[in-house]
């Protein structure tokens, strides 16, 4: 009984602290904040296809529950990976830096999700038919190019840890550009899928478009930027250093 | 009720095939009666039932030897996943949105190389046919399958009254186009109406049927009320839905799916497990309504229905013809 009122105590005392000094914006609280908040968020549509699985709650995944299991987590994977990759214009437009704290995050999310979508093609739809799966891999160009963009997502999950950034230094920057090839990889897999109405593909790939555009828009800005300083003639210019995390 | 009989067809082949529907019959009378329900009005009690099935229900239903001997798929399966792009191209859309379908009055337009070309309501064109139940395995090209207790009558039986004569070697179906009733149509995702056809051989195939039910019910709008065709041999998009035009012709039509992607579609459509879709195998299909852990089926030649319909096909190639 002790233990339970002392914990309501704490409970209590931690929810008075955070609501009554709310963590300024943009601080190291708030994205702690904003990432605690953010795993839930990231784990809804796991649990809501989880309930759905199992038909519990009143949730059910239809008629055909492999297929749409395999739809959803595709999509998810997807969208998952776009937010990824709209952090940083969204940083350099905003100005919120700290956005990139949670870059790590939602690119994990998006492998997870991808990975998940795999195994289902493989478990529960392919009944772990290995020789057919090779053969998918090999003769299906569209199961190809998915195959290939989930590939060069390991790479980078593989190397997102704190240590491995240290490690590869300039390199982990180029080596993670690899997320592009996969995204456009991706929605091409995506978009060769579909039977006819293509217009749900043709979003995400104008989206994919739209941020890849901002990337370049961006990157030539930069550049200009570059020039005009060293033409002022600064002695040591720093546009290539890592980002502050 | 006599038919010319088109040319391709040998006789011996329509006697070995009356044959053999003798012998199904006869079989599935010799169960009713080991069953002790010979003659105690069995027709009605056998038509396939379910709790959650809704609308109105259709008197005097027979059975059909004609029938697998399996489980249908509920009738939640049968009416919420369905492909019928004039209400959207989601599985569940039909279900949804067809609710704007108007199906009554109703009349079907036919027309083209036949004697009793007309406009005819769907009470005149409904009224003579004894209805029977035929539950048939439906085989979508999308590579899943169903199994379905249809209501309604063989198609042989309905061309029959509009006279056919020597030229008509095709037959053409057409759904209503309208797209205030049926939303998916103003997008134009498909070259509206859809329309599909047959060989007049196929057509007069007994397997071939127009149904107006489903699980001893008037058909649902999102299956196709008021009436539609089911072919059970070929891939579910040649079973058009909401018929308002039937067509004789000399000459092969321009089929929706076909004209849409050649490569991929057809106008045979034949179920074959041997030539996949350019995009994904046909060798096997996911059962609907087997849950999330179940294996997949092999597919069968003609969607198991090879030994009724081979014969159509002789000499075809139907690699290239697929
Ligand atoms: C970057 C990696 C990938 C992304 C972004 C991705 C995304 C998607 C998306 C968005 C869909 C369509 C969902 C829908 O139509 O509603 C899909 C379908 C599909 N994906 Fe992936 N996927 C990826 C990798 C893979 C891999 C590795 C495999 C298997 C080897 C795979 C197999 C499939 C299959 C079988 C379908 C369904 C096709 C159908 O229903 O006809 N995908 N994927």
């Amino acid at each position: 009984m002790a233990t339970r009122s002392r914990s309501l105590t704490c409970t209590r005392a931690w929810i008075c602290a955070e609501t009554f000094s709310m963590p300024a914006f943009g601080s190291k609280g708030f994205t702690r904040l904003i990432k605690t908040l953010l795993w839930p968020l990231c784990l809804a549509p796991l649990l809501w296809l989880g309930l759905g699985a199992f038909e519990l709650l009143g949730f059910n995944l239809g008629a055909n529950p492999v297929e749409k299991l395999l739809h959803e987590l595709g999509k998810w994977g997807l969208k998952f990976l776009l937010l990824t990759l709209a952090i940083t214009p969204l940083r350099y437009w905003t100005g919120w830096h700290w956005l990139v704290t949670f870059r790590r995050l939602l690119g994990l999310f998006a492998f997870f999700y991808l990975f998940l979508h795999f195994l289902v093609y493989i478990v529960l739809d392919r009944y772990l038919d290995f020789s057919g799966l090779l053969e998918d891999i090999v003769e299906r160009p569209y199961i190809t190019l998915g195959m290939t963009g989930l590939l060069l997502l390991l790479p980078l999950a593989l190397t997102s840890t704190r240590g491995w950034m240290r490690r590869l230094g300039r390199r982990w920057k180029k080596l993670h550009r690899l997320v592009y090839a996969s995204a456009i990889l991706g929605v091409w897999h995506f978009y060769w899928q579909v039977k006819l109405d293509t217009l749900e593909a043709t979003v995400y790939a104008l989206i994919l478009a739209a941020l890849l555009l901002a990337r370049i828009v961006h990157s030539r800005r930069k550049a200009a930027r570059i020039q005009v300083r060293s033409e002022t003639l600064l002695p040591e210019d720093s546009g290539g250093a890592p980002l502050r995390r | 009720m006599l038919i010319r009989k088109a040319p391709q067809i040998k006789s011996s082949e329509i006697t070995s095939e009356a044959d053999y529907l003798d012998r199904r019959s006869f079989l599935a009378k010799a169960g009713l009666a080991a069953a002790g329900l010979a003659g105690a009005s069995p027709v009605i009690a056998a038509v396939a039932s379910d709790p959650g099935a809704s609308g109105r229900v259709l008197e005097n239903v027979s059975e059909s030897p004609l029938s697998l001997d399996e489980a249908p798929n509920s009738w939640r399966d049968v009416t919420t996943y369905n492909n019928f792009y004039e209400f959207g191209t989601g599985k569940e859309d039909p279900s949804r949105y067809a609710g704007s379908l108007v199906t009554r009055p109703w009349q079907v337009k036919v027309s083209g190389e036949c004697d009793q070309p007309g406009d005819y309501n769907l009470e005149d064109i409904l009224s003579p046919h004894a209805l029977e139940e035929r539950v048939y395995r439906l085989r979508c090209v999308e590579a899943w399958s169903m199994v379905i207790p249809w209501v309604g009558f063989p198609l042989a039986d309905l061309l029959k009254r509009f006279q056919p004569n020597s030229d008509a070697r095709f037959v053409r179906f057409r759904t209503l186009y309208d797209p205030g009733q049926m939303p998916g149509q103003r997008r134009r995702i498909l070259d509206w109406p859809y329309v599909e056809g047959l060989t007049i051989e196929e057509a007069m195939n007994p397997l071939a049927f127009m149904a107006v039910g489903v699980y001893g019910r008037e058909l649902p709008n999102q299956n196709g009320a008021p009436m539609r065709l089911v072919v059970p041999w070929k891939y579910g998009f040649k079973s058009i839905k909401t018929i308002n035009a039937i067509h004789f012709t000399r000459t092969r039509p321009r089929t929706s799916w076909e004209a849409s992607a050649p490569r991929e579609y057809g106008f045979y459509a034949n179920v074959n497990p041997n030539v996949d879709h350019p995009r994904w195998s046909q060798a096997s299909e996911r059962i609907i309504g087997s849950g999330l852990f179940a294996p997949r089926r092999k597919t069968e030649m003609f969607n198991g229905y090879a030994e009724q319909v081979a014969h159509l096909y002789q000499g075809l190639d139907l690699r290239r013809n697929f």
